[in-house]
């Protein structure tokens, strides 16, 4: 070894300079462990990922209008859309020929239902017209007055204002809609009162996910400490009870509180039973906010409870034991010294009963009621039932962003890779 | 809890016994839902709540119809059936992709680790309802919703997480140069793999599998929205049924699960038995 050193650079057996030699040994091994998680990475980038991104995506596409309407969009893109007056000819002449197309094409049933999402009655105007521009409008006559005979809407500025708001490619339109603000000429404004509905859903869904976070910790609080100072065989024993409703099908334990709380359930049966309730007095507790409450805090206690378990297991006793000795009362070297080691499993279970409550859409659904209704049973509405997906992209859009700050704060709290399960 | 020393005051006497009767009630909260649907399954009357029969714990009180519905009903054992070829499918393809994943995250120099670490767990934490509204969207896009195919795809990417959590946990503790000894002995990098690390990692892979399993079997949201009506499952079925016409069939379906999860449960504790055992720490 000391002639090498002598001459020159350390050679490796192949006679390569070591130094290059273990670089490209690293290079190779960080190759390796890329090709192993190379499969599963392009698997959840494809499954995962980019419907993800097709959400986001979906919330400020806006391709029906200027795809249906191509000549009307150019020919208002002069028009000065806070004059207040019409715009000129040029513009109901190309309205006329793009509808003539739309209707050969059947593409203005979707842009009808498009603009019906920003403001009602645009469907049926729409439709009508659509037909009519197929079949009857004269070119030797002025378009303008023809419309207007056929349906006085055409009259109004505000239909061409709002034509004019959508003809781009892309639109902020959906995100004002879900914070409750419309478009104007004059810029955003707040919706009329009894419109607002989605802020106010969302507040409800934050006020209700805080209510059964704060709860979740008030009753897995002492839960987490009797299990951490119990003796093993003792603690596995009633970590049991911990476990099993947290293996538990969420269906079956939401079916289960939806037949304990009914108003013949067991739980009124007991109260009348005990004198608590007259027979004719049973409590409403489905349905409603109590019953998402209920429900969904037996749900996600055990996420509480073993974050904590897991960080007082590992706050040394003689912390406490020394306060003790050096005069403390119980309570002040519990609250002195026990809690402040605790604020860890209080951070991480917190925030994760907050992410996952936030977004849950099962249990109320099938326990809410109307006034336990969470933002995720709109954004699903949206999808299924009334479909307007451009609304839900973006309620769902805001949600994901709350939901990425919480997990950015846990990754930081806690950090992903100390995840513990079960 | 330490048990009260001889010298304790009658408060803190008082302090402690109440603890432990909050303990107890909290206890009582989180396992009673669970256990009562048990009897109130065998009901033999179509209620929801305990009849006077049964709870003088007269035979006539009880039956099994609830259960004989549930196994004659063409709907409850089509939803059955697609639970049970849709889950089994995800769980491998999450234990197989995942495992394989997590052999190369434990590594020791990975490029990006935090970044891919915080992508792959990502299904866990993004809501479900946003998790299956853009794989609504875009598996329409690719041609897949409404599929069996889709519906599996779905539930692997939610069971992934759990398989990388655990079997990145059980790989802490593995020492590599039981493998560096293997490939010594000339062993190549598949059969070092199969032969040397499987079998110690095993535990992590199983458990991380019964997580994937359980996330696809309980899972509705992404179901509901990736399915079609030709893929509903015993989950879905009961979401219909309880939103619906609550019927006393959902219990008995309830209970059976209820036994599913026990067994669940069980195979894990003894999982976390024995490699404690191994470790050398046995519960004092």
């Amino acid at each position: 070894m000391s002639d090498a050193t002598a001459n020159g650079p350390v050679l490796a057996a192949d006679g390569t300079p070591l130094k290059k030699s273990l670089q490209r040994s690293l290079r190779h091994k960080k190759f390796r462990a890329l090709m192993l998680i190379a499969p599963l990475l392009a698997f959840v980038l494809v499954t995962f990922v980019a419907p993800i991104g097709a959400m986001l995506l979906r919330s400020v596409e806006n391709q029906i209008v200027p795809d249906t309407l191509p000549r009307t969009v150019v020919a208002l893109a002069d028009w000065d859309a806070t004059s207040g007056e019409l715009p000129d000819e040029a513009a109901f002449a190309a309205l006329a020929a793009d509808l003539a197309e739309a209707f050969d094409n059947k593409t203005h049933v979707k842009l009808a239902i498009r603009l019906n999402y920003e403001s009602p009655g645009m469907t049926s105007l729409f439709k009508k017209t659509g037909k009519a521009a197929a079949r009857r409008f004269d070119p030797d006559q002025p378009y303008r007055q023809q419309f207007i005979d056929l349906r006085p809407e055409w009259g109004e500025v505000e239909i061409w204002q709002l034509l004019k708001t959508y003809s781009s490619r892309y639109t902020n339109g959906y995100f004002v809609n879900a914070i409750d603000m419309q478009k104007t000429p004059d810029g955003l404004v707040m919706k009329p009162d009894g419109q607002r509905v989605y802020m106010a859903s969302m507040l409800r869904t934050l006020g209700l996910t805080l209510v059964i976070t704060l709860l979740c910790l008030t009753i897995g609080y002492p839960i987490a400490f009797l299990l951490a100072n119990l003796p093993m065989s003792k603690a596995n024993l009633l970590m049991i009870l911990v476990l099993l409703p947290f293996w538990t099908s969420l269906l079956v334990r939401t079916s289960a509180w939806k037949v304990l709380l009914q108003q013949q359930g067991v739980v009124n049966d007991v109260l009348v039973w005990l004198g608590v309730l007259a027979d004719d007095s049973r409590l409403e507790l489905i349905n409603n906010q109590t019953g998402t409450i209920i429900t969904m805090t037996h749900i996600l206690l055990p996420f509480m409870i073993l974050p904590l378990y897991s960080v007082m297991k590992g706050i040394p006793p003689y912390y406490v034991r020394a306060a003790k000795s050096l005069g403390a009362t119980n309570w002040t070297a519990f609250w002195r010294v026990y809690f402040p080691q605790s604020i860890p499993g209080i951070g991480a279970g917190a925030i994760l009963v907050f992410i996952l409550s936030v977004g849950y859409y099962i249990t109320p659904e099938l326990v809410g009621g109307r006034s336990g209704k969470f933002i995720s049973n709109w954004i699903a509405d949206f999808v299924l039932k009334s479909p307007n997906w451009g609304l839900a992209a973006a309620l769902g859009a805001i949600l994901l962003a709350l939901v990425m700050v919480l997990y950015v704060l846990y990754d930081k709290i806690v950090g992903i890779d100390n995840v513990k399960l079960g | 809890m330490s048990k009260l020393p001889p010298y304790a005051t009658t408060g803190q006497r008082i302090w402690h016994y109440s603890f432990l009767v909050i303990c107890g009630l909290i206890f009582f909260f989180l396992i009673f839902p669970i256990i009562v649907i048990v009897p109130l399954s065998f009901n033999a009357q179509p209620y929801f709540t305990f009849t006077p029969e049964m709870l003088a714990l007269d035979p006539a009180g009880f039956s099994t119809e609830h259960y004989q519905k549930f196994f004659n009903d063409a709907d409850w054992q089509r939803a059955l059936w697609n639970s049970i070829s849709i889950a089994p499918m995800a769980t491998f393809l999450a234990v197989s992709l995942g495992t394989l994943a997590a052999v190369g995250l434990s590594q020791s120099h990975v490029p990006f680790r935090g970044t891919i670490m915080a992508l792959l767990i990502s299904p866990m934490i993004v809501p479900l309802i946003i998790s299956a509204t853009g794989m609504y969207f875009f598996y329409s896009q690719i041609g897949i919703q409404g599929t069996y195919w889709g519906v599996v795809l779905a539930h692997t990417v939610l069971g992934i997480p759990f398989v990388i959590i655990t079997v990145t946990a059980t790989l802490v503790g593995f020492d590599h140069s039981l493998t560096r000894a293997a490939a010594n002995m000339g062993a190549g990098p598949v059969r070092t793999f199969f032969k040397i690390q499987m079998p110690l990692i095993l535990p992590g892979v199983i458990s991380g599998g019964l997580f994937a399993f359980i996330t696809s079997f309980d899972e509705v949201v992404v179901t509901k929205f990736v399915g079609s009506a030709s893929q509903t499952t015993l989950p879905w079925r009961m979401f219909t049924g309880l939103r619906e016409q609550i019927s006393p069939t959902i219990l008995a379906v309830a209970t059976i699960l209820v036994g599913i999860s026990i067994a669940l449960l069980t195979v894990l504790e003894l999982l976390r038995r024995r490699s404690e055992r191994l470790r050398g720490i046995t519960p004092s």
